[in-house]
Formats: C-alpha cells, sequence, structure tokens
C-alpha cells in the first residue's frame, strides 16, 4: 500500500545499451582523481494517478526509446556490477521541466487532467562501480548535486536490494496554510525599526521572513506616511511591496542618489541619461534612437520600418548559489526584456559575459563557520553557468552569436554573469506605433505563463545585499525555456499584431508587485483579486504571492473587447492566462483577498516616496604596485604562455556548444577562420530578406579599476566602439549599454571610483557620439564569510563595467572577420603604441612569474577619442571600399597576441617587424608587443590595394609591419632586427587552446 | 506549374520555423506556418498541403529524449491523419529535432510501413556535448531521397546534443542495402567521416547525416540545410569572398 507522500507507480527507463550520459559522467570523475569503473543511469518518474497497471504500461512506453532502452514499473533497474547507488530528485516546489512536460505527455495520453503539484516527479539514480567507500560515495554526491535545489540518497548495493531500490517518496510541498495578513507596527524604537528593515517581518515564533533591505531613513518615510495620510499600521502586504519597488534592485537608489555636492542629478540623470541627451540633440535629424532608458529594453533604428532593441542585465547572486538556475533564469529573463519592450520584440540574439575565478583554484571557502556551508568551487560555478546558457538559449532557439569570460581571483566570492537579449519589432504592428503602449483605465490586467510558487521570494531585495549565510535559499529560481518559448511565440508573433492588448510588461524582480504597480503608471491605479492568481502549490501567504518571482510570466493589459480572444489564443497554444484584475484611474492601488481589502496604497506614494538620499564620496590613494622588470630573455617563451592565459585564450568550448546559427540569421562568427579562434565582435542579420547587419560587442577591464577608473571606464567605451568597427559597424549608427557590477556600494571610496567612472562614461559617449540606450547596475558584489582555515574573509569583485555595443551596417556583405587570408597580404597596424602596460595581462604574467603575484602598475592605456574617431572613420572608408581582408581590434593581451589570433584564426604564418613602427619611442620590444594601447587594429591587405589603402590613411598612424606567409612560420623581428619570436603556427593553436579544452 | 503547398509545424519549442519557410519559399513554394495544436484541432488542413515540415528545434524541452513527447502527441493526436498524409502523392522533411521527432514517431526508416515504432535512435553526441560547427556532408547517388537529388556536396551546419545515429543491425543493414542513407559525414578530402571528431561530430553510426524512406518521398536530416542558403551564412564566406575579389 503506498503511504501518504508516495507515488502508486515508479517507473525507471534505463540503456539497454551503453549509457553515453554513464560514460560522461566516469569520464569526468576519473578527471577530478576518483577510481571509478563504469557508471549507469536510470530516469525514474514517480506518476501517483489513479490508472490501472494495464494503462501505466501503455503510457510508460511513450517514456521509452524502445530502440536504445527499457523500463520497469514498480521493480528497481539492476544493473549487473554497482557498488553504491545515488539518487538525486528537486526538492519540494524547485521547478522540474522533466515533470511538468510527462505530466503533459500523460495528460494528452489519457486525455484527462492530473493534479499539478503531486501527479509526477523525476528523479536521476547514478550506479557506481568503482574503488569506492562510504566517504568516498558522500563527496561524489555533493559533486553531483546542490545542496540548495535537490535532496540526495546513497545506498549501498547491500541497501538497494534489501530495500527493494530507492523508494516511492514524493517531494509534495507542505507549507502550514498561512492565509492570513498580518499588520505590522511601525512605531517602534530606532532599534527595532533598522532590524525590521534588515532582517524583515517577524514571524509570531520570533523568525524573520528575510530582508526588506530598507534602511532607517526609508523606514521613517514609512512610518511617517502611515501614521499621517493612512492613518493606520501597514500590512505587511503593503511593507513587502514598498521593500520591492525601492530595493535597489528595482530603484537603482545609488545611481539616483545625488553625489557630493557638485551632482545633485546623481550618477544616472547626470552622467548617463544626460549623456544620451546630449548626442541625440547634436545629432539632430540623424538621431536614431528609438526608445532610450524607459522601457524594458533600449531601441534604436534597424531601417525604416524596423526597430532593433537591446538589454544586458545580470544575474550574479542567484548564479553564486545555483549557478545553472541562476544563469539559465538570468538568460530567459533577459529575453522577456525584449518580449517585453514596445508591444513586444522578437528576440533575435542572446549575448553574454562571464567573470569567475581559477577554475583550479580549489582551496575552499565558507559562508560561516561550518564544513557545510563551502560555497560552490569556481570550477562547479563556471561549469553550472556555461550550462545554465546553453539549456536557456539553445531551448528558446535564439542564437548566441557573440560573449566573453574573464577571470580574476577577486571574483572567487560572487561570480558575475552578464545576459543581454537583442530585440527585432517592426515599428509599426495592426496599425498602430509599437513603441508607445498604455495599459488605459478598465483594461483587464491579465497575467500568462507560469504559476506562482515560493521561487524568488524575495530575489530584488536578496541581490540589494551582499552574499551572506542567511541569504534564502527560496531565492534561487530554475528557468523554463519552454513554457517560455509558447508564451514567446503566442505574443510577438500572434497576440501583438492581432492588437490584443494595450500595453505589457515583464515579471523580473518584485514579481507582480513591480509589474502591476509599474504598468498602472501608464492609468493612474489598480485593482487586483489576489485569490484569482493560478499558484503551483497551496499555502502561500498573501504577501509570498504579491512578491514571488516566479519565472516565465508576464503582465498584459487587455480591453474588454479583445479579452476573450486574448485568453482563447493564449489557450489554444498551451499558455495560461488569467484575468486577476482591472486597470483604473483611482491614484491608488489596491489588492483584495478572500472579500477583504488587504492592500490599499497611493501609487504616488508607491512609485515617488523613496526619499531621496545623498551620497558623498572620498578619494583615497592607496599606493599602486609598480611593475618593475626587466624584457625577458626568451620571448618565445612568454609568448606561449601569454596566448595560453585564461583571459586570452580560446574559449571554443563554450561558442561551440551555444547555438549561434539558428534563426538563420548569422553573418560572421563567434569563432572566426579555419582555425576557429574567438572573435571579439559578431554580425547578425536578423531580417533575412534585408542586407543590413547588426554589430554586436563589448569591452570591459576590471584589471584598470584599481588604476584609476575613469579610465578604466574610458578604455571599456574604447573597445566596444572599435571592436564594433573592426567588424564593419559604423560609428554614425552605433549605440552602447553600461552594466555597472561594483562593491562595497556604502563605502565612499567605492562610490569616487563609481563616479570617475561614470564621468568617463559621459565624456567619451559624448566624444564618440554613441548614446546610451539602457543600463542597468548591482552595487553589491561582495562576500563575507571564512577562508579554508576558519578566519574570516571579505571578497569584493573588482569594480567592473561592461560596456556592450550595438550597431547597424548597411550591407553585410562587407563585413569583416580577424583572420589571415591570403599569403602575401600585407599587415599593417594601424594607430599609436605607448607604453601603456598598467593593469595589462603582461604585467599580471610577469608578476606571478617572477613574484608569484600580479603586478599592476600605473600606466594603464588612455583614450584620445577625438583622434582616434578619426582612425575609426578612415577604417569605415576602408572597409566600405572592401580593402581589409582581415581586421582584428587590438585589445587584451596588446600586438603580439591581436597577430597570433589573426594567424591561428587563418592557420596562416606571418612575419612582422617591430622596427617598421613609424616613429617609435619605446626602447622595449615586450612593451611594444603587450602594451594594451587603445584606439590600434591589427589588418591585412591584398598588396594590389595598397595604396588605396595607405591613402585613405595618410595623416594618420599606419605602420605597415609585414606580410602573410605562406609557410606555417610565426615570426616576429624586434626594434633591433634580431627574431624574438619565432614559432610555428601549430604550436599557437596548441597553446591558444589547451587552456580550458578540458571543460 | 503551379507552386507547391508547404505545410511547417510549429508550437511547443520548435524554433526554426521561420527560417525553414522562408528557405520553402524561396525554393519556389507557398511555405505557411501552422500551430500543432490548430492541426490538431482541424486535421483536414493537411489535405491542402503537399509538403510537410517538422523543423528544428527543442520540442519539449527535448525532455525525456528528444523529439519524442511530440512525436507522442502526434501519435495521440494525429496518427491517421499522417497515414492518410504519407499515402498520398506528399513530401515529408524533418530537420534537426524535425528528423528526431519523425524517428520516434516512426516514419523513418520506415521499412515495415507506419506503424508508430522506432526502429533507430539518435542518440546522444558522443562528445556528449552540443555541438554547433560547420560540416561537409556528401550525398548518396543511389539514395532516392527526393530531397537531396542531384547534389553530390555540401558544406552545412549542425546544432545538435542528440544527433548519433543508432540501429540495431538488422535494421542498419537492411538501412545500407536499400540505400536509404541520404547523406554522410566526410571528411575535407572527400573520404568518409569515419567516426572521427569533428568531421562526424556526433558519432554518428556509419557516419550517417540523413536517412530517407524508400520511395524517397520522407527524409529526415541532422544537418540544417535552411542555415545554408545564402553564401554570407557559410563559416567561410569571408574568406572565399577575398579570394573571389582576386580572381
Amino acid at each position: 500500500m503506498p503511504q501518504p507522500n508516495t507515488a502508486k507507480f515508479r517507473i525507471e527507463v534505463f540503456y539497454k545499451k551503453s549509457d553515453p550520459r554513464g560514460i560522461a559522467v566516469r569520464d569526468k570523475f576519473i578527471s577530478l582523481g576518483y577510481s571509478i569503473n563504469n557508471v549507469y543511469l536510470a530516469d525514474n518518474y514517480l506518476i501517483d494517478i489513479e490508472v490501472d497497471e494495464e494503462s501505466i504500461k501503455s503510457a510508460a512506453e511513450t517514456l521509452v526509446q524502445p530502440v536504445t532502452q527499457s523500463y520497469y514499473i514498480n521493480k528497481p533497474y539492476n544493473p549487473e556490477n554497482f557498488d553504491y547507488c545515488i539518487e538525486i530528485g528537486f526538492l519540494p516546489g524547485v521547478t522540474d521541466n522533466i515533470s511538468h512536460t510527462v505530466r503533459e505527455s500523460l495528460e494528452d495520453f489519457f486525455k484527462n487532467k492530473f493534479d499539478e503539484e503531486k501527479s509526477v516527479f523525476y528523479t536521476t539514480c547514478y550506479f557506481f562501480k568503482g574503488e569506492l567507500d562510504k566517504d568516498i560515495i558522500s563527496s561524489i554526491g555533493k559533486e553531483l548535486y546542490n545542496p540548495l535545489i535537490q535532496r540526495i540518497k546513497i545506498y549501498s548495493k547491500e541497501q538497494y536490494i534489501s530495500n527493494n531500490g530507492m523508494g516511492y517518496e514524493i517531494p509534495v510541498v507542505h507549507i502550514s496554510e498561512n492565509s492570513g495578513v498580518d499588520n505590522v507596527d511601525l512605531n517602534l524604537d530606532d532599534e527595532s525599526l533598522q532590524l525590521l528593515g534588515r532582517e524583515g517581518i517577524a514571524n509570531s515564533d520570533g523568525t524573520r521572513r528575510g530582508p526588506l533591505a530598507l534602511d532607517m531613513l526609508s523606514m521613517n518615510v514609512i512610518k511617517e506616511y502611515f501614521n499621517n495620510e493612512e492613518k493606520r499600521e501597514p500590512t505587511d502586504i503593503e511593507l513587502e511591496s514598498i521593500a520591492q519597488t525601492w530595493s535597489e534592485h528595482c530603484k537603482h537608489t545609488i545611481f539616483a542618489a545625488a553625489i557630493d555636492d557638485d551632482t545633485p542629478g546623481g550618477i544616472y540623470k547626470s552622467y548617463i541619461r544626460e549623456a544620451t541627451a546630449r548626442i541625440r540633440k547634436e545629432k539632430g535629424d540623424k538621431d536614431f534612437c528609438v526608445s532610450v532608458f524607459t522601457d524594458n529594453s533600449g531601441g534604436i533604428d534597424f531601417d525604416d520600418d524596423y526597430i532593433i532593441s537591446d538589454k544586458v542585465e545580470t544575474h550574479n547572486s542567484p548564479s553564486a548559489l545555483d549557478p545553472f538556475g541562476g544563469a539559465i533564469t538570468g538568460i530567459v529573463g533577459v529575453n522577456r526584456d525584449s518580449i517585453g519592450f514596445g508591444m513586444g520584440a522578437k528576440p533575435v540574439a542572446n549575448r553574454f559575459g562571464f567573470c569567475f575565478a581559477d577554475p583550479e583554484d580549489e582551496v575552499p571557502v565558507y559562508k560561516n563557520k561550518s564544513e557545510d556551508s563551502k560555497l560552490l568551487s569556481p570550477r562547479r560555478i563556471m561549469e553550472g553557468v556555461v550550462h545554465g546558457v546553453n539549456a536557456g538559449g539553445n531551448t528558446s532557439g535564439i542564437p548566441t552569436p557573440q560573449g566573453f569570460i574573464y577571470f580574476d581571483d577577486k571574483y572567487k566570492g560572487k561570480p558575475l554573469v552578464f545576459v543581454g537579449t537583442i530585440g527585432l519589432m517592426p515599428k509599426k504592428t495592426a496599425g498602430r506605433s509599437s513603441v508607445e503602449k498604455s495599459a488605459l483605465p478598465g483594461d483587464n490586467i491579465i497575467i500568462v505563463g507560469g504559476r506562482v510558487g515560493r521561487d524568488g521570494i524575495h530575489g530584488a531585495t536578496f541581490s540589494s545585499e551582499a552574499l551572506y549565510s542567511g541569504s534564502p535559499a527560496t531565492a534561487v529560481q530554475i528557468g523554463d525555456p519552454i513554457t517560455q518559448k509558447k508564451l514567446s511565440d503566442a505574443i510577438v508573433k500572434e497576440a501583438r499584431d492581432a492588437a490584443l492588448y494595450n500595453s505589457i510588461t515583464d515579471n523580473g524582480a518584485g514579481g507582480l508587485s513591480c509589474s502591476v504597480a509599474e504598468m498602472a503608471k501608464e492609468c493612474g491605479g489598480f485593482v487586483v483579486d489576489l485569490e484569482s492568481i493560478p499558484l503551483k502549490y497551496h499555502g502561500l501567504s498573501p504577501w509570498q504571492i504579491w512578491v514571488s518571482e516566479s519565472q516565465e510570466r508576464m503582465t498584459l493589459s487587455v480591453p474588454d473587447n479583445k479579452k476573450d480572444e486574448f485568453i482563447s489564443l493564449m489557450t489554444k497554444r498551451g499558455v495560461e492566462a488569467t484575468v486577476i484584475g482591472k486597470f483604473t484611474s483611482s491614484g491608488r492601488g489596491v489588492v483584495n483577498y478572500k472579500g477583504k481589502e488587504i492592500f490599499n496604497l497611493k501609487l504616488d506614494f508607491l512609485h515617488d516616496g523613496l526619499p531621496k538620499r545623498n551620497l558623498f564620496t572620498e578619494k583615497n590613494d592607496s599606493p599602486l604596485k609598480f611593475a618593475a622588470f626587466r624584457e625577458p630573455e626568451d620571448h618565445n617563451e612568454v609568448f606561449h604562455k601569454m596566448i595560453s592565459r585564461l583571459n586570452v585564450c580560446s574559449f571554443e568550448y563554450i561558442s561551440s556548444q551555444y547555438d549561434h546559427e539558428v534563426q538563420g540569421n548569422s553573418v560572421t562568427k563567434p569563432l572566426q577562420g579555419k582555425g576557429r579562434v574567438n572573435s571579439n565582435v559578431s554580425v547578425i542579420r536578423p531580417l533575412l530578406n534585408s542586407l543590413r547587419g547588426v554589430v554586436i560587442s563589448q569591452g570591459l577591464y576590471p584589471s584598470y579599476s584599481e588604476i584609476d577608473p575613469y579610465w578604466m571606464a574610458a578604455c571599456s567605451i574604447d573597445t566596444a566602439v572599435r571592436n564594433a568597427i573592426s567588424a564593419g559597424g559604423s560609428i554614425d549608427h552605433l549605440a552602447i549599454l553600461d552594466n555597472f557590477c561594483w562593491c562595497d556600494s556604502n563605502n565612499p571610496f567605492r562610490l569616487w571610483q563609481l563616479k570617475q567612472a561614470a564621468k568617463a562614461c559621459y565624456d567619451f559617449a559624448v566624444a564618440y557620439g554613441t548614446p546610451y540606450i539602457s543600463g542597468k547596475d548591482s552595487m553589491f558584489n561582495d562576500f563575507k564569510g571564512y577562508d579554508e582555515n576558519f578566519n574570516e574573509i571579505n571578497i569584493s569583485i573588482p569594480p567592473t563595467l561592461l560596456i556592450s555595443s550595438i550597431g547597424v551596417m548597411k550591407d553585410i556583405t562587407k563585413a569583416v572577420t580577424i583572420d589571415f587570408k591570403i599569403p602575401g597580404d600585407l599587415i599593417y597596424l594601424i594607430g599609436n603604441t605607448g607604453d601603456e602596460t598598467g593593469g595589462s595581462e603582461y604585467n599580471a604574467f610577469m608578476g606571478e612569474k617572477e613574484q608569484g603575484e600580479k603586478f599592476t602598475g600605473t600606466n594603464i592605456p588612455k583614450v584620445n577619442a577625438e583622434f582616434s574617431k578619426r582612425v575609426y572613420k578612415a577604417m569605415e572608408t576602408a572597409v566600405d571600399e572592401r580593402l581589409v581582408a582581415s581586421c582584428i581590434s587590438i585589445e587584451r593581451g596588446g600586438l603580439a597576441v591581436a597577430a597570433a589570433k589573426s594567424a591561428a584564426a587563418g592557420i596562416m604564418g606571418c612575419e612582422i617587424k617591430l622596427a617598421c613602427i613609424k616613429d617609435n619611442v619605446i626602447q622595449r620590444n615586450d612593451i611594444i608587443l603587450y602594451s594594451e594601447s587603445q584606439g590600434r587594429f591589427l589588418v591585412s591587405v591584398n598588396p594590389g590595394n595598397k595604396d588605396k589603402f595607405e591613402n585613405i590613411f595618410n595623416d594618420l598612424p599606419c605602420h605597415l609591419l609585414g606580410i602573410i606567409k605562406k609557410e606555417s612560420s610565426f615570426i616576429i623581428e624586434g626594434i633591433s632586427g634580431k627574431k624574438i619570436i619565432n614559432t610555428d603556427i601549430r604550436e599557437i593553436d596548441y597553446n591558444y587552446k589547451k587552456k580550458l579544452k578540458k571543460y | 506549374m503551379a507552386k507547391p503547398e508547404t505545410l511547417i509545424l510549429t508550437g511547443y519549442g520548435i524554433n526554426c520555423e521561420e527560417e525553414t519557410a522562408f528557405a520553402f519559399s524561396t525554393a519556389g513554394s507557398n511555405a505557411r506556418i501552422i500551430h500543432i495544436n490548430d492541426l490538431i484541432e482541424n486535421s483536414r488542413i493537411l489535405d491542402d498541403y503537399q509538403i510537410l515540415v517538422f523543423p528544428g528545434g527543442f520540442s519539449y524541452g527535448d525532455d525525456t529524449g528528444s523529439g519524442k513527447a511530440l512525436a507522442n502527441r502526434m501519435k495521440n493526436n494525429l496518427f491517421e491523419e499522417i497515414q492518410k498524409f504519407i499515402e498520398r502523392d506528399t513530401l515529408t522533411l524533418g530537420i534537426c529535432n524535425g528528423f528526431q521527432v519523425l524517428v520516434n514517431l516512426g516514419l523513418l526508416p520506415i521499412l515495415n510501413g507506419f506503424d508508430g515504432n522506432a526502429q533507430a535512435a539518435l542518440e546522444y553526441n558522443a562528445s556528449f556535448r552540443y555541438q554547433c560547427r560547420w560540416v561537409n556532408v556528401m550525398i548518396e547517388k543511389d539514395s532516392p531521397s527526393i530531397f537531396t537529388k542531384d547534389i553530390e556536396r555540401m558544406h552545412i551546419p549542425v546544432a545538435h546534443g542528440e544527433g548519433n545515429f543508432y540501429a540495431p543491425e538488422d535494421i542498419i543493414e537492411k538501412i545500407e542495402s536499400q540505400n536509404l542513407v541520404s547523406m554522410r559525414y566526410i571528411k575535407d578530402d572527400g573520404s568518409r567521416g569515419n567516426s572521427e571528431f569533428p568531421f562526424n561530430p556526433n558519432g554518428s553510426m556509419n557516419d550517417i547525416a540523413s536517412i530517407c524512406s524508400p520511395d524517397g518521398r520522407i527524409t529526415g536530416m541532422m544537418p540544417h540545410p535552411e542555415r545554408g542558403m545564402f553564401f554570407t551564412q557559410r563559416d567561410d564566406w569571408t574568406l572565399l569572398k577575398e579570394k573571389y575579389l582576386r580572381d
């Protein structure tokens, strides 16, 4: 007899022949040093539905590939040879996509609906054979699962046999029903009020519900509002809702605050928004911006009829806890910023950027003083994040043509996971503007997509705080790309063009509390009936329903006369759509639950009540480590070590597992040339019947931040712009996006760095005429915990600014790639090389080599935008006239690395003479080779075009350095004429690719 | 001649329907994208079409095995209609995930008629990793496939995690002896991929990239021809362009 919480049927599916997954798992553990002979897997479906045994047998057959697999029902799989079995399944309430699919298939098979909460569950069993004991199998288990989202059960073979398999338990959610609404007393002493803001509302048992992340200033404003205006205590749902809306994550309180006495407008208004305003004004009728800062993405003109949108997000804190779930939720989430842009833009490309610690670093770090609180290792974070973006992007059918990885030990406490989505939308749909949208009073509030659970509660307030031991596991979510794909297709391919709604937005941070309130700004109010919201399981408190960040949901404003048509379309597409209330013009937001009003706030207060802060910065002249070392004797050795460094080497294994061909829009790829070398820029063709293309790239230099944040930001902008030019982009039709990931942002010194970077953001965007169209910030990327000896440590990321560029090129047939192409072609260095190795990859390498610790140095690159702009315009002309056979923008690693990449990509040798650099004043070969001076390209040119090409650069720095060779030798002559690098293209390929190959 | 009517399926995670429709339109047919639920609701729609295409994508997220859940949905709701469709003078094509659906649906290989039972499998790639890359394939001259007729060789992209073709010995013998292999992965010099990565990107048995029905009217392939329509989609076009500019 099945007990409560057990399933009636357990179907175990296993391979008749060797299971390729088992081989992959075995090889992975062998590479980690375990002694494993064999691994077998079984997929288990625990099914609790009322059908007879004959029917479940027929149903089971639909879950099996009959040629390769077999199955048992209520009988354990018993592979011949194993010592231990590990079963891994999800914890109650965690998104389980496989179970979801199986339930849908069973419903379709039986033509019957089954309980969404408890009918189907999925687990995996791993059967291990090898030199194992209890401790070893337990450490294997830890490698396989993540306790925040999964449960594990380990049986020895004896236990497995005596218990007749792994059992029938199912993880049904049990929440002690708490449908009540509590009032919260704010008339407390300062200390208690502060505690309330920091740790959340107290439950009756004294525990706290999790951070509100409201400081004293905010708590006092809220207290005054309720005492004076509402003349009552707030309810818990009101307080939670205010906390979500006012969070750093949603309101960007630091970017909005006045900063010092000279910048009362604050960082965002004075530097970012103002730069765009000035550029647009200066461009006049050449302004290509369509929508900036106000919507879910920013948008620019693609052509007369289409808009291209772009948004880059971060998902750092969740990825630290559950790298796979955090990353997949991040990428699928930023897709909704495209679907929620205007009336809905179709996602046409994803991009990524990952900042990790060295994956080979295995020294543990702990959240608190217990062995169990170990952070996931950098390797597991990297593997999980890479896989998460793979699963999210590939499954959604959105190409991922561009991205980067960057490594620094300071990302060990918190990785950075940047995810971006580019969208395409007609300027007009159904005869009306696609950009303008407005919810109207009387419109129905409809939510579509996934159901609401406890996942993601306090995500917005959590990501506004440093990672510490009390971080709620409920902040973790797992994306469900298929649910979203159905939703996305139904919206951007059907409902939008039938004009079935007046407005749409994403449900991201803060869930419904933010999306409904945000849309209500357009009309002036809302009334929501909380009971109508579909839930994943019972027992959620009203405030939890309201702030939950369960994924794959969007909120729409649908007029009465379109309501039925809209819901019927969604139902036909397998998308759940529910009316949850009405938009009004009352000036207030109202939420009812079980016949009672539990939330009634002035919208003005909710949106604008947040007290404006005034922040102050303080410069801190910490001494920098100079980098004093001699030019190395053996340049060959240094060169090969440089190209194999984590921040330079190939990440082909990532680029080739991210589909960059889907939608058929690929023009220039993430891996270029026969040698498949990572390019820092890609071109796509989002409309297959147009020759226009979109050029996308990124730039960042975290290693410059501590030296000079102003020039760090300048270099990031210059790189993002220059990379786009190198592929055929035009500086006249190029926009940028800013993503600030900072640390310890209450610290006046960190704020000083922020302000310096922001100033440069203004100066260089204006100088290049490249407007910001969207941005995002994440201000507390700090970790407080314990090292391997349980001594306290703080790990803060280096201030990291990612600049992403997006531009339009008129003719994709003029796009340029980085690979050397034809022997005999001339190699030119364009731009000036200075002694600018401060913060460079080379200094880091030399420091590690000579003293076991990175050198920084002080002389970081500076940017002369006026001058570089002339160089870039000249390069545009040369590309436009088809004079450039290959072009690579020189960034991290300098000239030598750029030459190595172009040669490796083309699988062609070359001969380069440093003495041919005109007016060179640098006496050291190593500095010429590895200086990261901005504004430079390395290009190859058909000798027949020599004069034409040189004429274009006649008054600009254009150095003919050498020639592409038919032979495979790669030779660089130093300034004295001596061959200082003399190697072979195969050796370059090997060293460039070896570092990350094994992952 | 009247233009043939092509039905391109979509829904539940299929994601290559637009470029596939673009390719069929460019090739001279009227292509319409139809949601599988609309087809289930009104299966007589199929009567209006001569070509049925299962495009690439991630139907049902590949949960329980790629192509499986969508094949189940077809079997549960459209079995007879498909039977009728293939009995008419029609063409059926499955690309990538569409090929996986055809195999699980028992439409390929279809050695004993259409009974809904899979006779082969598309397994996890031998590398156990999703691979997006361009490969070379040769077309088997004696294959009856209508889709690959009069082609000798193609440079074409693949993008999949489960493209490793496998069939039991008796089945593979029949497939080979009846010339039902329409495409095989090859090396740059034209010789067989010989299961070597990256030429054979997934470890497929006998380097099989595509198979067809004995009458050649049903074809399934792992490579994506709709991603190789234009010169500028190729991975080597910038190199070829430079060469052509100088000729």
